[in-house]
């Protein structure tokens, strides 16, 4: 019974049917299967057959981002359960993410947290116009190893360099990779300000990110 | 001399993007959001503003919800007509409804060197060489600022880049880089030493504002309340949305529209409540979104027919247009740019948009490429041409002619050809030569193109700016940097 149920909930997170995985992993937490096995047999299979299908062009992105939803919202079921069991689900990393102070441009940033999220990286998104120091805290607070910033005007641009600038003065520089982007963001505006990537768009964001955890 | 500037008027081409009863329905569709979900307006003073003319405002979320009758109670005021100055009258340009403008197009944030090729972050003296090119260019009707001026203080760079258009330009300046009141207050002040006084500068203003629009449904702070110091300054002041199809907006383009139409006219009713009659237009550069990567498009089907319909939308609602046309999302000035430019300017004139922005941007309006501008002020030349349309008198059927010509020899001798052939289009960047001589040099366009602006750049030197009113200008400026 588990194991079909196991499958369907593979299915449902390919198909993007939120209700359907949340259901099945009810019952089968009911059942007491672990929490573990639910992940590594159930939704991953489901989110790396996404994850394949996207790579190949046959889903777009808001086929990722519904499997994604998904995936979370059983996650939200299971995450208690994992605490329980002093389990913790590995991730690809800790992220700390936002649009910089003074900047209400968020799309582009949510669709990489989106996509980190989905390639197993734990992202704590602070949203939009975030204080320089609130990513500095979160970062303590986190132990996360890369931090994300998000600019869309050129004018605003100049806090990406504020926050490199606060995690050295913090002395935490070197604990973390910093990652930037936003339109108007260039290579050569990234290795001026001294981050540690750059990307143009939510793809490379991943691809970065995967490279800077390996380094 | 006398400079020039080529609009199109009266064009003999239209294109029916939209029926009555389907810009009816959009409308429509756009009263029940604006009433039932709501724009956001965060700021304090724009929805006290809107309260107090009978907007349902929840001070929490920052979101107004208002009546359609309101809405277009106001809009109504807005004026249908008015002209854009320029401080050599010659140049000013009637939003009389009859007129396709091309402008350049903003705000990038690299240059390509006309001279080295080289790609760099833009700065104050390269803004001052794209206006300078574009001033020489008949194509270009009016200014955007083209490229930002990134070694200038972040808090009066837009100051800094009016000064900079201003000091070789004296065509109207459209700017869509100041984003809050401060600022604007400034640049006001700044308009009105070059135009001889405030009153002076609401009889004939010589600036414009753009704001952008915050999709889905509602707007930046900042850029409504430097859009109110502007109403009030009686400045041209438009709001333009950039809805993008899948990501802020729906993925169906009727959607779209709706979106970013309940964006802007509630914008304008805005605008109008606290300066009735105050000149204010529509603008648009709504977008489709690649869904595979999240990637703005650039060009594409859905750009071009939102370049057509936005028109009938401004139309409706009697107030001028500001379109997103050319702009293209190629990186070079390629097979690709051709394409987007030529098509989505195509779509824009085709309903007559008053305003089109604009040339010399590559990669979605980052990258200023002369090349780029030159190719897009051929393109532009084409369509003037494209749009006189095929005229039919008795002069042009020529039947004289052809019984003169009859069935043997040719056309190239006769009088009446040489009357009228300045009249067929004659490219200065589209290659004709035939094709061993085109092999023997293997240049083109492009090299064309970059050689012109090389030349404009080396021997174009307009009348420059008062050094009176530009230190003037620089002491506001200055004012701003030093204050708070």
């Amino acid at each position: 019974m588990s194991q079909e149920t196991l499958s369907e909930i593979t299915q449902s997170i390919l198909l993007g049917e939120g209700e359907d995985t949340v259901r099945l992993t009810q019952e089968l937490l009911a059942a007491d299967v672990e929490p573990m096995t639910i992940i590594r047999d159930g939704l991953m299979p489901g989110m790396n057959l996404v994850g394949d299908k996207f790579a190949t062009g046959e889903y777009f992105l808001p086929d990722l981002i519904i499997a994604a939803d998904c995936m979370k919202d059983a996650m939200n079921l299971l995450e208690p359960e994992l605490v329980k069991r002093e389990q913790a689900f590995q991730s690809a990393g800790v992220v700390v993410l936002g649009t910089v102070k003074g900047d209400i441009h968020e799309i582009g940033k949510s669709l990489v947290g989106t996509l980190l999220s989905a390639n197993g990286f734990k992202v704590h998104d602070l949203g939009v116009d975030v204080e320089t120091k609130d990513f500095i805290e979160k970062v303590k607070q986190t132990g996360a190893e890369l931090v994300g910033l998000s600019a869309l005007l050129t004018t605003t641009m100049v806090k990406q360099r504020e926050v490199i600038q606060s995690l050295q003065e913090a002395g935490i520089r070197d604990r973390v990779k910093v990652l930037v982007g936003g339109a108007p963001v260039t290579k050569s505006w990234a290795e001026d300000i001294g981050a540690d990537g750059f990307a143009e768009d939510a793809m490379g964001a991943v691809k970065i990110a995967r490279s800077l955890m390996n380094a | 001399m006398t400079q020039k500037i080529a609009s199109i008027s009266k064009p003999k081409l239209s294109v029916n993007v939209l029926t009555q009863e389907e810009i009816e329905q959009i409308h429509e569709a756009t009263l029940h959001v604006i009433e039932d979900v709501g724009v956001s307006f965060p700021s304090k003073e724009a929805l006290d503003i809107l309260e107090a003319h009978g907007a349902q405002v929840d001070r929490e979320s920052m979101i107004a919800k208002i009546k359609g009758d309101i809405v277009m109670e106001y809009l109504a005021k807005a004026p249908p007509t008015y002209t854009l100055a320029a401080r050599d009258p010659e140049l000013d340009l009637p939003l009389d409804g009859e007129h396709s403008y091309l402008g350049t197009d903003g705000c990038g944030v690299e240059v390509l060197d006309a001279f080295t090729g080289e790609r760099r972050r833009s700065s104050k003296a390269d803004l001052m060489d794209a206006a300078r090119v574009a001033d020489y260019l008949e194509a270009i009707s009016f200014h955007w600022v083209p490229i930002s001026a990134q070694d200038t203080p972040p808090e009066s760079r837009s100051l800094h880049e009016l000064e900079a258009v201003w000091k070789v330009s004296k065509k109207h300046v459209q700017t869509e880089s100041i984003v809050n009141k401060r600022e604007m207050k400034a640049a006001i002040e700044m308009a009105a030493v070059l135009a001889g006084g405030k009153d002076a500068l609401r009889e004939r203003p010589i600036l414009s504002i753009m704001q952008c629009t915050f999709s889905p449904l509602g707007h930046d702070g900042g850029s409504l309340e430097a859009g109110l110091e502007a109403a009030r300054a009686g400045l041209p002041i438009g709001y333009m949305t950039m809805a993008s199809a899948g990501a802020n907006a729906p993925i169906t383009l009727a959607g779209d529209l709706v979106v970013g139409n309940a964006e802007v006219i509630a914008a304008l009713a805005l605008m109008q409540m606290e300066a009735p009659g105050c000149p204010v237009y529509y603008a648009a550069a709504q977008t489709s979104t690649d869904m595979r990567t999240g990637a703005y498009t650039g060009g594409g089907p859905e750009d071009f027919l939102f370049g057509a319909a936005t028109n009938l939308l401004a139309d409706f609602y009697k107030v001028p247009l500001s379109m997103g046309a050319f702009a293209t999302g190629a990186k070079e000035p390629d097979w690709q740019a051709a394409f987007d430019n030529t098509m989505s300017a195509f779509m824009a004139v085709s309903t007559l948009s008053d305003m089109l922005l604009g040339a010399g941007l590559l990669y979605g309006s980052r990258i200023l490429s002369y090349e780029m501008m030159l190719m897009d002020a051929e393109i532009w030349d084409m369509l003037v041409n494209l749009f006189k349309g095929i005229v039919v008198n008795d002069e042009t059927l020529a039947l004289d002619v052809i019984k003169s010509v009859g069935h043997s020899g040719n056309y190239l001798g006769q009088r009446h050809t040489r009357k009228h052939m300045r009249e067929r289009w004659m490219p200065k960047l589209i290659d004709r030569r035939p094709y061993n001589q085109w092999e023997a040099e293997k240049d083109g366009a492009r090299e064309w193109a970059r050689q012109k602006a090389q030349e404009i750049l080396d021997t174009y030197h307009p009348e420059p700016l008062d050094p009176a009113m530009d230190d003037e200008l620089m002491r506001i400026i200055l004012a701003e940097e030093l204050s708070d």
